[in-house]
């Protein structure tokens, strides 16, 4: 569906973008994750057809977008990171023009536009001045202009920024049902829950480079632990939580106030094993759960430092 | 084509979306263009001009001063009124008097002397003293007109005519006799010269005495003028307003053009664009549906004025209706492709506004929108060939109240569109397409 090879793109000196390659079919959601000014507007940019690549190339359907008013750029929606919309027409006006920019008009435009506007949950507001909308409702507005000419691929570069909770669930809720239609859904993020929620690959930027690209299962397994058992100590009091490194299946164990927390690669086999040493040597507990380490642990093992910093 | 209408459909929408802004934008063209066509002469062509405040110190007071300061009085133009040296010195500093003439002692002897010897006798004229205001150098110099009239018909008059003229030709006749400086032959042709003066004013006496009636002697402008105002017929009177929403409206169709080109700035920076780059629309599409939409407003605005001024001010097009709308429709595209240019040359938003605005002021001024060109110094008058608000106002005017035909149109229009042609091409060579 999409295929994004070895793209480079340099300003100046500047490196925006360096040997980034993903693909993603049909149904998959790829996030583009990196800290605010790694390429993942860029790598969207290119795709988009708003830039031309130093070197790489974009294949949608096995083809490269070759001119401003190429077909091939029908096959792609575009949610742009800035709202996208004028403040000063009506939902439904906006709606109407942005359809008509891909040819759209009369009762196919209407129907496209009644169906985005039910999708984003706006019906109701379509004759009112964007202006009058808040925040949440105007992306999903920025929203329902990508689709109206039925995209196979999605373009979502930040889509939920400065968006309250519960309007995120519905713009979630929006692209799920979206990837249920077949869509493939390319999406930057900074925020690693929306990654974890959303996507199915994720590809891992850094200053223009691509450092990973996996499944999130596949990036756990670039951690040293990939699982964290947490255990709440009756008493913690002289406990030393090094001894446990001596156990075959312990990668690392931490205590922070009473509760002790063992890496182990495999739960199963070693969560047994933890438990019973600790009864073994007279330690008792009263509660255990399992952790799993999240994407801020894989993008500061990756890159040695935290996501939000960087 | 669905694409197109849409992207003009838009731009006017949003335009007329914003009602405050177009009303203001139609309400400030209107007030300025009504005021300074009332200024340039209103509807009958003759503007109520305020008389220029003269201030008198007569020194003198001989027959000579009283009649100059009877004479200016007379003047339409002048609002004369007698004062001291000090306080018309006061006066004028503080722009309260434009203009104080003083008739020192002795004026009207050494004038009378002056009017037939001082040129010979090496004597030096009377001087009067002119005290002005710099700051209305174009009033002084019709003041000084009016003066040297004033002076040469009251001095001759009172030199013919006049008690203390016999007295001061029979001065002149014993100066001339005993001047060393004065050579033989112009000595005769003097003698001569105040001997025909002398005799005139016997003759004169004489009749007057006799019941004949004197007649008022003295020199006098040896014509008189009968202004005709060359409009587009006979009969029908210039119409001052007619300049005026002329040049208001290009100028203000030009401001809105820099409003479109700072638009398009500001857009290139947000979502939207992105949004436009990524639909399938062709870049002549984008540049030439905001070339069309501005095209109409400008046309839009150029509508209700010129419908206003005829409505209240009887502004007629007495020239060619077509050539009108022909110069408007070029200056129109020219405009939208000025706005073009401007998006497509400006880095940031502020400075494109900045020097756009200064561009367009000066477009303005050097078009002759706010005062006709004819005031300009003359090596400017030839630069102004190279502004296209010339060739706009040049072709408005003489569409509107000059009554010329559709080939007075010709060139205005060719040269407008030479200058759209201009600023498309460069819109569209430095326009940065690219997002980054």
């Amino acid at each position: 569906m999409l295929e994004v090879k070895h793209l480079t793109k340099n300003y100046g000196k500047l490196i925006a973008v360096t040997g980034v390659s993903f693909r993603a079919d049909r149904g998959e959601t790829i996030g583009l994750l990196g800290p605010n000014g790694a390429g993942k507007t860029t790598t969207v940019s290119i795709i988009a057809g708003l830039l031309s690549p130093d070197s790489g190339e974009v294949l949608i359907e096995g083809k490269q977008v070759k001119s401003d008013t190429d077909p091939v750029k029908l096959k792609i929606g575009l949610v742009p990171q800035d709202m996208a919309l004028y403040d000063k027409l009506s939902a439904r006006d906006n709606l109407t023009f942005f359809a008509a920019l891909y040819s759209l008009a009369g009762a196919k435009a209407k129907q496209a536009i009644d169906d985005v506007l039910n999708l984003v949950g706006l019906s109701d507001r379509a004759g009112d001045k964007v202006e009058t909308f808040s925040g949440g409702m105007k992306r999903r507005l920025n929203l329902a202009a990508a689709l109206l000419h039925d995209p196979q691929i999605l373009l979502l570069d930040e889509p939920t920024v400065g968006v309250d909770p519960q309007s995120r669930n519905a713009i979630f809720d929006n692209l799920e049902a979206l990837k249920k239609r077949g869509k493939s859904l390319i999406y930057t993020t900074h925020y690693m829950e929306e990654a974890e929620r959303l996507c199915d690959r994720i590809v891992i930027i850094d200053h223009g480079k691509m450092i990973a690209n996996d499944t999130l299962q596949g990036l756990h397994k670039l951690l040293p632990v990939t699982n964290v058992i947490a255990i709440d100590l009756d008493n913690a009091d002289g406990f030393k939580p090094g001894q446990m490194l001596t156990l075959p299946e312990v990668k690392s164990a931490e205590l922070h106030g009473g509760t002790l927390r063992v890496g182990v690669h495999d739960l199963s086999h070693g969560a047994p094993g933890v438990l019973r040493w600790l009864t073994d040597n007279g330690h008792s507990y009263h509660h255990v759960s399992s952790e799993q380490p999240d994407l801020e642990t894989v993008f500061l093992t990756l890159t040695g430092r935290s996501l939000r910093d960087s | 084509m669905i694409q197109f209408l849409a992207l003009v459909r838009k731009d006017l929408k949003l335009f007329f979306n914003d009602r405050k802004a177009v009303i203001v934008g139609l309400l400030v063209p209107i007030v300025l263009a009504s005021f300074f066509g009332y200024m340039f002469g209103g509807q009958s062509g003759k503007a109520e001009t305020s008389k220029v405040p003269v201030l008198i110190i007569d020194q003198d007071g001989s027959d000579i001063s009283r009649g100059l300061i009877t004479q200016l009085g007379s003047d339409k133009n002048l609002d004369v009124k007698p004062s001291t040296l000090d306080a018309a010195r006061e006066a004028v500093r503080k722009g309260k008097a434009t203009v104080a003439i003083v008739i020192p002692k002795d004026f009207g002897k050494d004038a009378g002397r002056a009017l037939f010897t001082g040129a010979n006798t090496g004597e030096n004229k009377p001087q009067l003293s002119v005290l002005y205001d710099p700051s209305h150098n174009v009033e002084l110099g019709m003041v000084r007109g009016i003066l040297s009239g004033a002076v040469m018909e009251t001095v001759s008059k009172e030199m013919f005519t006049g008690n203390s003229g016999r007295e001061m030709v029979n001065e002149s006749l014993a100066q001339v006799e005993n001047n060393p400086r004065i050579s033989a032959e112009d000595r005769k042709a003097l003698r001569h010269l105040l001997g025909g003066v002398n005799e005139l004013n016997a003759q004169r006496e004489r009749e007057g005495e006799s019941g004949q009636g004197a007649i008022s002697g003295g020199l006098t402008m040896p014509y008189d003028t009968r202004e005709q105002a060359i409009t587009s017929g006979k009969d029908i009177e210039y119409n001052g307003y007619a300049h005026a929403f002329a040049g208001m409206g290009i100028q203000f169709i030009l401001f809105m053009g820099l409003d479109v080109g700072v638009a398009l700035l500001m857009l290139r920076q947000s979502g939207l664009w992105q949004r436009l780059r990524a639909a399938p629309l062709s870049r002549t599409m984008l540049l030439g549906s905001r070339t069309v939409s501005a095209s109409l407003i400008a046309g839009f605005i150029l509508l209700v004025l010129f419908s206003f001024a005829r409505v209240v001010f009887g502004v007629h097009i007495l020239g060619s209706f077509a050539g009108f709308v022909g110069v408007c429709a070029a200056f129109s595209l020219m405009t939208a492709a000025f706005g073009l240019m401007v998006a497509a040359l400006g880095e940031t938003v502020e400075a494109t506004r900045g020097y756009s605005i200064m561009a367009t002021l000066i477009m303005v001024m050097l078009g002759g929108a706010w005062v006709p060109t004819f005031v300009f110094p003359a090596w400017l008058r030839k630069l102004t060939v190279v502004v296209p608000t010339r060739w706009a106002m040049d072709g408005l005017d003489s569409m509107i109240w000059r009554g010329l035909g559709f080939s007075s149109a010709l060139a205005p229009i060719g040269v407008l569109l030479l200058f759209t042609l201009l600023f498309g091409v460069v819109a569209v060579m430095r326009f940065r397409w690219r997002t980054e």
